[in-house]
């Protein structure tokens, strides 16, 4: 499913971000992505949504090696991945509801299907009222739960989520981790980059931890928050 | 291929990144002065065309001292083939001489010469020397003066005019296309981030691109349909002005004659107007497919 062998990652000519990455991910695992500020998680999200390409090093997404893949090859490979960035990067003129559609618009999708399946999403999102507001017109809140949505309607096989829960009142990060658990238990692989040490603790699953661009160790998390170094814990998250 | 939304909405918000307004105007001054120089290059053809075969054919005989010559002159232009012989009749001739003479030539009770217009078939004429030989025989002082010296050169300065216009029309194509070009860089900066979102969620270059390429075509084509409307009464304008030069050749236009308006313009500058929006839009599409692919190339 994912798969980094050495990799390493510098934008332009500047100092490695990422460095000598090495770690798999089977179909349908589950993996916290842990780490300081400026450890490099955002970085790593964008090498497994193909917005950057790896400087050195192998990567694999979804059986496809990245370094052989020609142009054409990605868009199809991008369909399969779903990402919520921390900045949600909705379509400003866009309505909520457009911007939920453009993943199965972008596959093709007919709009009589669409428009069940996105009203259904708004309406799990809790968003059906607002799904003709722009996101301007949104919360932070609302924005985010938006951008959850846009992630997850093309039932992606790869889900990254970049700090889902920190515009999100409890029960809805609750929600949204049941969301996340119950695509992770049909198949999905879910990495999800975080600072919430409780949700952490809420839903124990094992956790990729960076430091200074590093992958300083993988780690299962157990239900106390506390990390166990090398233990072997479920791949799926509790 | 899929799209970004419903057909005729707007996916990247184009409408308000490429504006409706200066694109067009943009264009439609291009047109109107490749629609200007166009009808130069055609104008200029028709009167090299004109100068190439008929003026440049034609040869004036003056015989001095007419009595009894003339005839023999005549004799001789009847009978070399590949000749279409006139004669000017006195009032012709005075006509020729006002500029010298003035309104009363007839009572100075001067000997005028006889006057021949005299079209030459440029494949049976004669030769020119064995010709002047034939005149000189017949009636000797008999001048012969050639217009095709001047028509050459006239000829050769109507197609320099013609290329000149035809340089114009390629250089006008060439501004649009970097005026296009700029507008669709100016799109894209604008609207870095959608493109960079939809990149992102799976869209092709082709995709995007098209989306691009739609909304500038269609500004184009607009834009040249009102550079078009707006060149067309310039140029029956100018025909009317230049309708005395032309007279052999287009019908001068009449302005309560819609027909004989339609007739002021040489049809061939009828059919390729409507061509203008055609190749306006066509060089929106293209410069903006590459423009916005080469950008897009840039991206993983």
């Amino acid at each position: 499913m994912v798969r980094l062998d050495g990799v390493g990652l510098r934008y332009n000519n500047g100092p490695l971000v990422l460095e000598d990455l090495n770690f798999a991910l089977a179909p349908g695992a589950f993996r916290w992505l842990l780490g300081p500020s400026g450890a490099g998680k955002t970085s790593l999200l964008r090498l497994l949504t193909l917005s950057v390409r790896p400087t050195t090093g192998r990567l694999s997404l979804l059986g496809v090696p990245i370094e052989q893949a020609r142009r054409r090859d990605l868009p199809p490979l991008r369909r399969q991945i779903g990402m919520v960035f921390q900045d949600f990067r909705l379509l400003p003129h866009l309505s909520a509801f457009d911007n939920v559609a453009l993943p199965l618009r972008l596959a093709g999708r007919p709009e009589g299907q669409l428009r069940v399946d996105v009203g259904e999403m708004l309406r799990w999102v809790g968003l059906m009222r607002r799904a003709e507001a722009r996101p301007a017109e949104l919360s932070g809140g609302e924005q985010q739960r938006v951008a959850i949505a846009r992630a997850v309607i093309g039932r992606p096989a790869l889900l990254l989520a970049d700090e889902p829960t920190g515009n999100l009142d409890d029960a809805q990060a609750i929600r949204l981790m049941q969301l996340l658990a119950e695509l992770n238990r049909l198949g999905t692989t879910v990495v999800v980059a975080t600072h919430n040490d409780s949700l952490v603790a809420r839903h124990p699953g094992r956790a990729l931890r960076l430091h200074e661009g590093r992958l300083t160790e993988e780690t299962a998390v157990s239900v106390t928050g506390l990390a166990t170094p090398g233990r072997r814990a479920t791949d799926r998250i509790a | 291929m899929a799209s970004l939304r419903p057909r005729g909405s707007d996916d990247l918000g184009l409408r308000r990144a490429l504006s409706d307004r200066l694109l067009p105007l943009l264009v439609a001054a291009m047109v109107f002065l490749a629609a200007l120089a166009m009808a130069g290059a055609i104008a200029a053809a028709g009167l090299a065309a004109h100068w190439r075969g008929g003026a440049a054919s034609l040869l004036t005989v003056q015989v001095p001292q007419p009595e009894g010559r003339a005839e023999a002159v005549a004799l001789v232009l009847e009978h070399t083939p590949g000749l279409t012989t006139r004669r000017l009749d006195a009032a012709e001739v005075a006509d020729l001489l006002r500029p010298w003479l003035g309104q009363d030539a007839a009572r100075l009770s001067l000997n005028l010469p006889a006057v021949f217009e005299v079209r030459t078939d440029p494949v049976t004429g004669p030769q020119a020397a064995q010709f002047d030989a034939a005149l000189e025989r017949a009636a000797p002082g008999t001048l012969v003066e050639r217009n095709g010296a001047w028509f050459a050169r006239l000829v050769a300065l109507a197609g320099s005019l013609q290329a000149c216009a035809a340089l114009a029309v390629v250089l006008v194509a060439c501004v649009g296309a970097a005026v296009v070009a700029v507008a669709a860089r100016a799109g894209l900066a604008a609207r870095r981030d959608a493109i960079e979102i939809v990149h992102g969620l799976g869209a092709t270059h082709g995709m995007i691109a098209s989306r691009f390429a739609g909304r500038v075509t269609l500004l184009a084509f607009l834009g040249a349909l009102l550079g078009v409307a707006m060149a067309v009464p310039v140029l029956l304008g100018l025909a009317s002005l230049t309708a005395p030069f032309q007279a052999q050749t287009l019908a001068a236009p009449a302005q309560d004659d819609p027909g004989s308006l339609f007739a002021a313009l040489p049809p061939l500058l009828w059919e390729l107007l409507p061509a203008l929006p055609v190749s306006a839009a066509l060089i929106g599409w293209v410069t903006t497919q590459i423009t916005v692919r080469t950008w897009l190339a840039r991206l993983p």
